[in-house]
């Protein structure tokens, strides 16, 4: 009978020696909502599991005095939810997170988890890139902060090294006139896997037009994608039918889908292109200050 | 004696159910909560393969993990010859459900289960099953159905000959069987027609998906005596189950019913608990079992997949003269899907003179089909209802008009040969089209869709009882399990009777070998036949107590009545008595007569059928193809609503799951014929998100042949919902989608493939 | 590994347990405890029928370990109501019917519960949402949404019990 091992290591050091000096498969525990029922399928079988939660500063948001947030990477959905002054300079990186599962798993999961389980469908992942978020990574050779969208390199795969963890995430100071949104389209109404996501940060003039931009998809390529092309149609123009046109191509020339039992290839592709229309619509709306509705 | 006409005082009000707060505050105990000392916990290993035989099974590996007790396979079972049984809602062969329950040598379906070890943990048998060596050979499998009955397709039971078919074949096929129903010249009918409408629809197969898996605890003694804790749609079904299958004589097994977790026609069988008992026996040890959500998608019944052909000719004025219908449904590894009651009911609420109705049963890879509410119906009424619904538009009528004209009333005959009696599909009709809702405005881009459904329900052998305790205090029994709060009618009855609140009588589920014989919960028969026996136990119960009041007062028995609870003199020739209550009588119970009870078992005729009309508003997000629901009205004949709550729920509930059905839920297979999406992530239900309230309207037609005018409600709600949507869709949209489920990219690609023309 | 020993207050009571790595909070519940009310419909966090509130948080028990249970406190179904006085929650599911066969009940009160301790006053569709992880097969959720409004006008003090 195999054992599994539990750890829970109260610092950062501590727990980088159990992940680097583990002679088997060593799992970091965040929340868990994703760890726990690869264990439970048999798809993982680690053989040490490392708990992060009780590292200081690995739960909780601050915000800097420039404006940007720090997020501890294991902090619960729940907890991002609640906090206002992100919810209001980061709207769509929030509602991302938001939509992760049902109200339980909202109470455990984690944008560490999220982005580490690399699922090419992670609903908070398009928000981060969009944002531009930094991941501060520690590991036996210390402390290195990177891209998000570095981080995940394949279905289930990171470049993470042996022995490293996020401890949290950076979102930079937001200038003014500056939003985010966040949608994905599922065939219910709530509880599913995204068959696409799309999550866009655009910063605007005062005229409303796009000086800086940022679109992300999700679900339609083996890891989620950062669309250069697509932010490009947005900047430096309003968005009228002609660049709404413009994105929603570009979108969907950035897609490489596959046929699985959650959407087709010709299906996901449309909706990539549907989704980024919508997106960017409540994105300039919100940089404009015109609304912070939820969009769910 | 009939109520119907009564002045009621607990019959149609709502208290509180008599098992509700167990329930809200969690100790009623369903199937995996109940524990033994030295309980083993048991893991059933499976076919990873759609279809192969079964060269070997090497379990020495598995025997030697410490704290394995025992392993089985169908050698451990005995070989039952080719028998048929009717089981109320389809045939069941023994031999069948026994290498259902463990493979002989073949592997029909992938997650068939091959053998099952207990241990002392349950971690011990999930390891010990990846040690069991099963060598296989691995052979073709089919799915879809009209592949499996092409010529050339792989077989799965070389003694399987088409039955229905003259001359009898002599190559094995994996058609069952077939079925034929004809009325009239259904030819000479469609050529006498002035429109006609075809067309050719196709369901998905989809799982029954209660939230409890199957579960249950096991123990056989030493002596031979079985105790089964279990929760099921039959406890007397789980005991003859179990005994046919292991060749134990009936009265040796005590079925215990545990509350259960749903069951929707998908536990009136049992998978674990025959293996449960057999590991029991070798290990000398009571063995718990249960399945995981995935095995409950692997392994237990769905119900079929199918084709449906549909055609209606009909003249001009509306009158529908002929009908045609060629229905092919899945039955899983085995024969018996729900065909038969398919080709009855989508037809069943028209009077209709030329009729041909034609069904196969086809074998194919994937789970045994289990019943799953009203089986048969919904898959043939998909039909059946969008064709009424293309029809009407083609005469240029009013859907419900449509119906009103052509519909089933007292007398008609059906073409499958009983005759409508006191049926209610008529004024259910009427309330439809008298609803608000369905003169309700609608925006641009909302459509709306209206549909019906028919069920027969049934009666069937029943047990029930009704007991006075010491003190005076009331007990129902009843021989069926609860699986919707019928404890709730059953104790309302009895305390209608006696003249008691409802609050008075606790209703209990007794053991098997406590209480009569009882056929399943199943084909809404419980509150209509347990309601028919339990009345008749109650009222002689007040017969008897009438007896002792008569002789402490010593009158004649005739001159006592019975009123509120209590005996008093009739008249004042009687005798000036005070009156007597149900406490002062069982004081003196000893000593007139011994203890007041008693117990009915009969076979409950007469149970009426039930209709619906259901009424659907959408919108199509056209993009997306999502369609939401935006209002949903289900209108309903349920005779007598003993207790109005709950037969609203079992109508919303019905509603909830045929929406799933006709949007989301499906079975979806891989290339290796493996289900890909064996999981409540991916297998799509429908969330509290999902849908809106869903307002039920009761339409009272009493059932004459009920003492209070009770029908069957519970199936006949999931029987309208798909063809319902669908209609709505085509309003929406302009598009018929004849293919479940209708799933956004289904809808996104019809849209962008339909020519450009307004939605009619 | 040998098996942790886990502390944690669970419905107020000081408890500890023995468990193994492996055992998710509701195998302890279940098989250690003999806490049976939380039910295991999916082991995969899809149901909402092991719902539990830890430490102020409502969540799906099959998907926390019982090892991680160490020092919290913990709410089962078994801890909603107090002692025979039910929990209007638990009240209203009684008068509205909002229950068939019972099996996703624990489940939806607790997170029922766990919705008007953060949101006393939710719009209907803000509690379909919330709930949207209970899932029910039975009651098509109608009568589970008028209970829960209904309670949480109770628990506002807009209508007497």
């Amino acid at each position: 009978m195999p054992s599994l091992n539990y750890a829970a290591p109260t610092t950062v050091d501590e727990a980088v020696k159990l992940l680097a000096g583990a002679s088997g498969l060593a799992k970091v525990l965040s929340g868990g909502t994703d760890l726990l029922v690869q264990l439970r399928s048999g798809r993982l079988r680690p053989d040490l599991i490392v708990d992060t939660k009780k590292i200081p500063g690995i739960m909780g948001i601050t915000q800097g005095a420039d404006g940007g947030f720090v997020i501890g990477a294991a902090t619960p959905g729940a907890v991002i939810e609640a906090n206002a002054a992100l919810t209001k300079a980061w709207p769509g990186v929030v509602e991302a997170m938001d939509l992760i599962g049902s109200t339980q798993i909202q109470g455990r999961a984690s944008l560490a988890g999220n982005l580490c389980n690399a699922s090419p469908a992670a609903d908070s992942v398009p928000a981060l890139y969009a944002a531009a978020a930094i991941a501060v990574i520690v590991g036996p050779n210390g402390k290195r902060e990177v891209p998000v969208e570095q981080v995940p390199t394949g279905p289930g795969r990171t470049s993470l090294a042996k022995g490293e963890f996020i401890l949290e995430f950076k979102l930079p100071p937001r200038p003014p006139r500056s939003s985010d949104a966040y949608l994905r389209f599922i065939p219910r109404t709530e509880m599913d896997i995204a068959v696409v996501g799309c999550g866009i940060s655009v910063t605007l003039d005062a005229g409303g037009t796009c000086t800086a931009a940022r679109v992300s998809l999700g679900a339609v390529a083996p890891t989620v994608l950062l669309v250069q092309a697509a932010a490009d149609t947005l900047i430096g123009h309003k968005l009228d039918d002609a660049t709404l046109q413009k994105l929603d191509a570009a979108a969907q020339a950035a897609c490489k889908p596959i046929d699985d039992k959650r959407g087709t290839i010709v299906y996901r592709t449309k909706i990539a292109g549907v989704l980024a229309r919508r997106v960017a619509a409540i994105a300039f709306d919100r940089a404009l200050g015109k609304t912070s509705v939820k969009t769910h | 004696m009939n109520y119907i006409a009564s002045d009621l005082k607990v019959v149609g009000t709502r208290p509180v159910r008599p098992d509700g707060v167990e329930k809200v505050t969690g100790r009623a105990q369903f199937g995996a909560d109940m524990r033994m000392a030295g309980m083993l916990w048991g893991k059933v290993l499976r076919s990873p393969h759609a279809h192969a035989k079964i060269v070997s099974i090497d379990a020495s590996k598995a025997e030697k993990l410490p704290g394995v007790k025992a392993v089985v396979t169908s050698k451990d079972f005995p070989h039952i010859a080719n028998e048929e049984a009717f089981v109320g809602e389809g045939p069941m062969n023994f031999r069948d459900l026994s290498r259902n329950c463990l493979a002989w040598d073949k592997a029909l379906y992938e997650g068939h289960a091959i053998a099952a070890v207990a241990a002392s943990t349950q971690a011990i048998a999930d390891a010990a099953v990846e040690l069991i060596d099963v060598k296989y050979e691995v052979l073709p499998y089919v799915i879809d159905v009209e592949d499996a009955m092409k010529d050339g397709a792989p077989i799965l039971h070389d003694d399987l000959f088409t039955g229905g078919v003259e001359p009898k074949p002599t190559k094995p096929s994996n058609i069952a069987k077939v079925l034929t129903f004809k009325k009239g010249d259904a030819e000479a009918g469609f050529k006498d027609a002035d429109v006609v409408v075809e067309g050719r629809y196709t369901t998905q197969p989809v799982h029954q998906a209660y939230i409890e898996p199957h579960a249950c605890l096991c123990s056989y003694n030493a002596d031979g005596q079985v105790t089964v804790y279990s929760s099921s749609q039959g406890h007397f079904m789980v005991r003859a189950y179990c005994a046919k299958l292991l060749g134990i004589e009936i009265s040796d097994i005590r079925a215990v019913p545990l509350e259960i977790g749903g069951g929707f026609g998908g536990k009136t069988l049992v998978y674990l608990e025959p293996v449960a008992i057999a590991l029991s026996k070798k290990a000398g040890r009571p063995v718990k079992m249960q399945m995981t959500r995935e095995e409950v998608f692997r392994a237990s019944g769905p119900t079929s997949g199918a084709v449906i052909e549909m055609k209606f000719g009909a003249k001009k004025d509306g009158t529908i003269v002929a009908a045609r219908q060629v229905l092919k449904y899945q039955a899983g590894g085995f024969p018996g899907s729900p065909v038969g009651p398919g080709c009855m009911c989508g037809l069943a609420m028209y009077d209709i003179p030329n009729v041909e109705v034609i069904g196969y049963d086809v074998v194919s890879n994937r789970p045994k089909v289990a019943a799953y509410r009203a089986p048969g119906a919904p898959i043939s009424s998909f039909a059946v209802e969008s064709a009424m619904d293309e029809l009407a538009r083609k005469l240029n009528m009013d859907p419900i008009a449509l119906r009103e004209q052509n519909g089933a009333r007292n007398g008609t005959k059906t073409h499958y040969g009983p005759t409508h009696q006191n049926i209610g599909f008529l004024a259910t009709l009427e309330a439809a089209k008298n609803h608000p809702h369905y003169k309700s405005p609608l925006k641009p881009g909302q459509g709306r869709g209206i549909a019906c459904g028919f069920w027969f329900n049934i009666g069937g052998e029943t047990s029930a009882g009704c007991h006075v305790a010491e003190d005076g205090s009331v007990t129902a029994t009843s021989g069926n399990p609860d699986i919707g709060g019928s404890r709730a009618a059953i104790g309302m009855m009895v305390a209608e009777v006696l003249g008691l609140p409802a609050e008075q009588v606790r209703t209990m589920i007794p053991d098997t070998s406590s209480i009569g014989f009882s056929f399943l919960t199943g084909g809404s028969r419980t509150t209509f036949s347990i309601g028919m026996a339990v009345t008749q136990a109650a009222e002689r119960v007040v017969e008897d107590l009438k007896q002792r009041a008569a002789q402490i007062w010593e009158i004649p028995a005739d001159a006592v009545e019975w009123r509120d609870g209590k005996a008093y003199p009739a008249g004042s020739n009687a005798g000036a008595f005070e009156p007597l209550d149900l406490a002062a009588l069982a004081l003196k119970a000893g000593r007139t007569g011994g203890p007041i009870g008693a117990e009915v078992s009969l076979n409950a005729q007469g149970a009426g059928p039930g209709f619906g009309a259901h009424i659907c508003d959408v919108e199509v997000d056209k993009e997306t193809g999502a369609v939401k629901i935006l209002r949903y009205t289900a209108v309903q004949d349920v005779g007598k609503a003993i207790h109005p709550s709950y037969v609203e729920g079992q109508i919303q509930g019905g509603a909830a799951q045929g929406i799933g059905w006709a949007l989301n839920e499906e079975y979806i297979y891989d290339a290796k014929g493996k289900m890909d999406n064996a999981g409540f992530l991916d297998y799509r239900v429908p969330v509290a998100s999902d849908v809106p309230m869903i307002e039920a309207v009761l339409v009272e037609v009493p059932n004459p042949r009920h003492p209070f005018g009770a029908r069957g409600v519970g199936e006949v709600p999931i029987v309208p919902p798909m063809a319902a949507i669908a209609n709505a869709i085509r309003s929406a949209t302009g598009l018929r989608m004849p293919d479940l489920p209708m799933s956004p990219p289904k809808l996104r690609a019809a849209l962008d493939a339909a020519p450009k023309t307004s939605p009619g | 590994m040998s098996k942790h020993h886990v502390s944690a207050v669970i419905n107020g009571e000081p408890t500890e347990f023995l468990c193994e790595t492996q055992q998710t909070l509701l195998d302890v519940l279940r098989d250690e405890i003999g806490l049976t009310g939380s039910k295991e419909g999916c082991a995969s966090g899809d149901c909402g029928a092991c719902s539990v509130i830890v430490d102020g948080r409502l969540i799906c028990s099959c998907l926390m370990l019982g090892c991680e249970a160490d020092g919290t406190s913990i709410t089962t179904i078994e801890g909603i109501a107090q002692g025979d006085h039910l929990h209007p929650v638990q009240q209203k599911f009684l008068e509205h019917a909002a229950l068939q066969c019972g099996f996703c009940t624990p489940g939806l009160i607790v997170a029922s519960k766990a919705l008007l301790d953060e949101n006393p006053n939710p719009t209907e569709e803000e509690a379909r949402y919330w709930l949207a992880g209970n899932l029910c097969r039975c009651t098509g959720y109608d009568k589970v949404i008028r209970a829960v409004m209904d309670a949480a006008a109770v628990m506002r003090g807009e209508k007497a019990a």
